[in-house]
């Protein structure tokens, strides 16, 4: 790896450019990604990128440009079509929608193939480049992409803002929404074409086969966080845009290093952090939970059994050598010292134990709540 | 055989051999694990090239096909935390596989024959180069063996479980209740798949596995009912796309996996629109003619309430028809057009009309009823 030196970074151009773009593009497709995570679509925007190809074909097969601009517009064409398709598909037939998805997907990429090999026979010769959209090519971004990104991007998300409690509705529950009078179809097709302009100013960038990834990583990584859904957009874009800009600079710090794919795995680390690490839904804090719960219980025996001896052996004063405790609780050591730090056991000198007032205090107060429970 | 008719028969074979996994995938609802699947052995192809050094080695094929395997079980893990949705974790997991393939595809092996559009697109055009010899003696295209070997595979493990696999497919709840252990049978089959992936994404590419896994076994699902029916179907109907497929290519000069997969595309639209009862003609048709009947029997049993009643000269009229049931004058000419011609209504001097005994029945009979 040939690291550059930092000052360089932030100046260097292409960089900056590229981060921000990736950044834009983070911030917009994770925060919208949100809805579509919470409506259990995470893998129509798998199908939209994919259906974007043609688009971004077409478009150039018709106009001859390739401002960018006219190709996302193409490819958000597109990609809606392929929506609407796979709506159609589930909605009057009895074909599943994993299957529609799979279908509109490979079937609208494969045509995207056919009309970009077409392109590149053309006589003009001026193709070159449409296929950075396959993969992506952070590294073409210029500044009018970024401004593009940035633009649409926001277009997005001032949509979203303003039909924000329409949406949400839509994502939880979009009978009662119906029954307020909104009209939920209406809600459901602009929210979709939202998530059809955020996928669509990434593939540029990340290229349709991972753009996917953008939409669903950042919104699942959030929800970890917080029950809040403002909470877990603004989360999802900022983690979003975090991925973007890291993405970027570790793809140019090494040679080599696609960015797209660089971006992605970003996320992935978010992603599995956060399933790991975040407060309450964490596995991490799952496990030391258990691991807490269970040393408690076993804490609680011993001292249920200290009490029993105290009692048959005539009060706290008579003491116990550790060996017959831990004759009776493989591993009790550990338990009498955390006893003895809590105050409810003592040790003598010669290392025998005995419990303490309190710790009789606690061992019928559990008793009772074992009884209760029982009961 | 000449190059052409070779690579017919590897697209032929490989439709073939995608399809009979398909079926399966369609019906329980899994079809995008193929999507998942065909682009995350990317990493295990990479990963056994590193080690072998050999881009033809067969460890290639069992490395990419662990991979499948590795693919599924993470997307379950994953769900099975509870974190995440089913379809996030699919989501999350290939994307991320994929990545990983992708860079050090082009970190390390830069220069050397393995490069990510030939891993994601095929190149089917060049299969014929690739020779399989035997002790010295040609035998045709590497491709087509291999997916010949497969295709086999795939049906032998449908052949001999075949009970098996239907019954976890329509109730898994049962299966598990009769002893038929449906989590061995699912990864069994989840490493069918990822097989089939491999040698098909060598010929085809990722993205055609997904179009000829998922395309015509829901065709086929659209056209019969019958499991060995859906099966055979889906067969023909694969075949029947790769090789339209690949003349499609040919007379426009396009890429050969694109074609293909286009061409399952529109075998699924004709089958959408004109299948014989599920298609969208054949519901429009059924839609209308029972719009046309439930006039009829209406017109009939109106005619019925008010006949050889007082005010059966006004009202049992064509132009009468508008004021009592909302009929447009056009609709109500219409339908008293086709009641006569069903034998349900006749007209008495022009406008008035009478039942006949048999739109009598039909009146009786649907007031009874």
């Amino acid at each position: 790896m040939t690291v550059v030196a930092f000052p360089d970074l932030i100046g260097d151009y292409t960089l900056r450019t590229v981060a921000l773009g990736a950044a834009a593009l983070g911030l917009v497709s994770g925060s919208l990604g949100s809805f579509a995570v919470l409506r259990k679509q995470s893998l129509l925007g798998d199908a939209i990128s994919h259906a974007a190809l043609p688009g971004i074909a077409i478009a150039f097969l018709l106009t001859h440009s390739k401002a960018s601009l006219v190709l996302v517009l193409g490819a958000a064409i597109a990609g809606w079509v392929g929506t609407l398709l796979v709506m159609r598909i589930v909605g009057t037939t009895r074909v599943k929608e994993d299957s529609a998805l799979g279908i509109v997907l490979s079937v609208f990429f494969g045509l995207g193939l056919v009309l970009l090999t077409h392109i590149q026979k053309l006589p003009d010769a001026s193709q070159a480049g449409l296929d950075r959209f396959l993969f992506g090519q952070a590294a073409t971004l210029l500044q009018r992409d970024v401004v593009m990104i940035a633009g649409l991007g926001s277009v997005a998300l001032l949509v979203a803002a303003l039909f924000w409690k329409q949406f949400k509705l839509l994502a939880f529950d979009p009978e009662f929404g119906a029954s307020l009078g909104i009209p939920m179809r209406t809600m459901d097709v602009l929210l979709t074409s939202v998530l059809v302009l955020s996928i669509v100013i990434g593939l540029q960038t990340v290229g349709v086969v991972l753009m996917s990834a953008m939409v669903v990583a950042p919104a699942s990584a959030a929800r970890q966080w917080t029950d809040h859904t403002g909470k877990m957009v603004m989360l999802a874009g900022f983690f979003g845009a975090l991925a973007g800009v890291s993405g970027a600079v570790i793809s140019s710090l090494a040679r080599h290093v696609p960015t797209g794919p660089t971006i992605v795995l970003c996320m992935t680390v978010l992603v599995v952090a956060s399933i790991l690490l975040a407060p309450n839904r964490g596995l991490v804090w799952d496990w030391v939970r258990q691991v807490r719960n269970r040393r408690r219980m076993h804490m609680e025996a011993v001292l249920g059994d200290l009490y029993a001896l105290a009692r048959q052996h005539g009060g706290s004063e008579h003491v116990h050598a550790a060996g017959a405790l831990e004759a009776l609780h493989p591993g009790a050591h550990h338990e009498l010292l955390e006893l003895e730090s809590r105050g409810w056991a003592r040790r003598t000198p010669h290392d025998e134990w005995a419990i303490t007032p309190a710790g009789e205090t606690q061992a019928e107060l559990q008793g009772r709540t074992a009884d209760e429970m029982e009961e | 055989m000449v190059p052409e008719q070779e690579i017919q028969w590897i697209a032929a074979v490989t439709a073939a051999a995608c399809a009979l996994p398909g079926v399966f995938l369609v019906l329980r609802r899994m079809a995008l694990m193929s999507d998942a699947i065909s682009h995350a052995i990317l990493l295990g192809i990479v990963l056994a090239f590193f080690v072998t050094e050999n881009i033809a080695s067969p460890l290639l094929i069992a490395a990419a096909a662990a991979t499948g395997v590795l693919t599924v079980s993470l997307v379950e893990t994953l769900h099975r935390t509870r974190r995440v949705k089913e379809d996030a974790a699919i989501g999350l997991v290939f994307p991320a596989l994929f990545s990983i393939g992708v860079i050090l595809i082009a970190r390390y092996a830069g220069n050397v024959h393995l490069d990510v559009d030939a891993v994601l697109l095929g190149e089917l055009a060049f299969a014929p180069f690739n020779r399989l010899e035997i002790g010295g003696v040609d035998v045709g295209p590497r491709t087509l063996w291999v997916m010949l070997v497969v295709l086999a595979i795939n049906a032998a493990f449908i052949l001999a479980l075949y009970k098996e696999l239907k019954l976890t497919t329509f109730d898994a709840a049962l299966a598990g209740a009769l002893g038929f252990a449906p989590g061995l049978i699912h990864y069994g089959f989840m490493t069918l798949v990822s097989v089939t992936a491999v040698g098909a994404f060598d010929a085809v590419g990722s993205v055609l596995v997904v179009a000829l896994m998922i395309g015509p076994p829901s065709a086929a699902y659209l056209l019969t009912d019958r499991l060995p029916r859906m099966i055979a179907l889906s067969v023909a109907i694969g075949i029947a796309s790769a090789l339209s497929g690949y003349w499609m290519s040919y007379l426009l000069d396009v890429s050969i996996a694109g074609s293909m997969a286009t061409m399952t595309g529109v075998f699924f639209a004709l089958v959408f629109l004109f299948a014989p009862e599920r298609g969208a003609v054949a519901l429009a048709r059924r839609r209308g003619r029972q719009r046309w009947e439930f006039a009829q029997t209406m017109l009939a049993i109106h005619l019925l309430n008010h006949e050889e009643s007082p005010e059966a000269a006004r009202e049992n009229r064509e132009s009468h028809l508008h004021e009592h049931l909302r009929w447009e004058p056009d609709f109500a000419r219409a339908v008293v057009r086709r009641a006569q011609g069903s034998g349900l209504v006749s007209r008495v001097n022009g406008d008035k009309l009478a039942l006949t005994d048999r739109g009598r029945d039909v009146a009786r009979e649907t007031m009874a009823a």
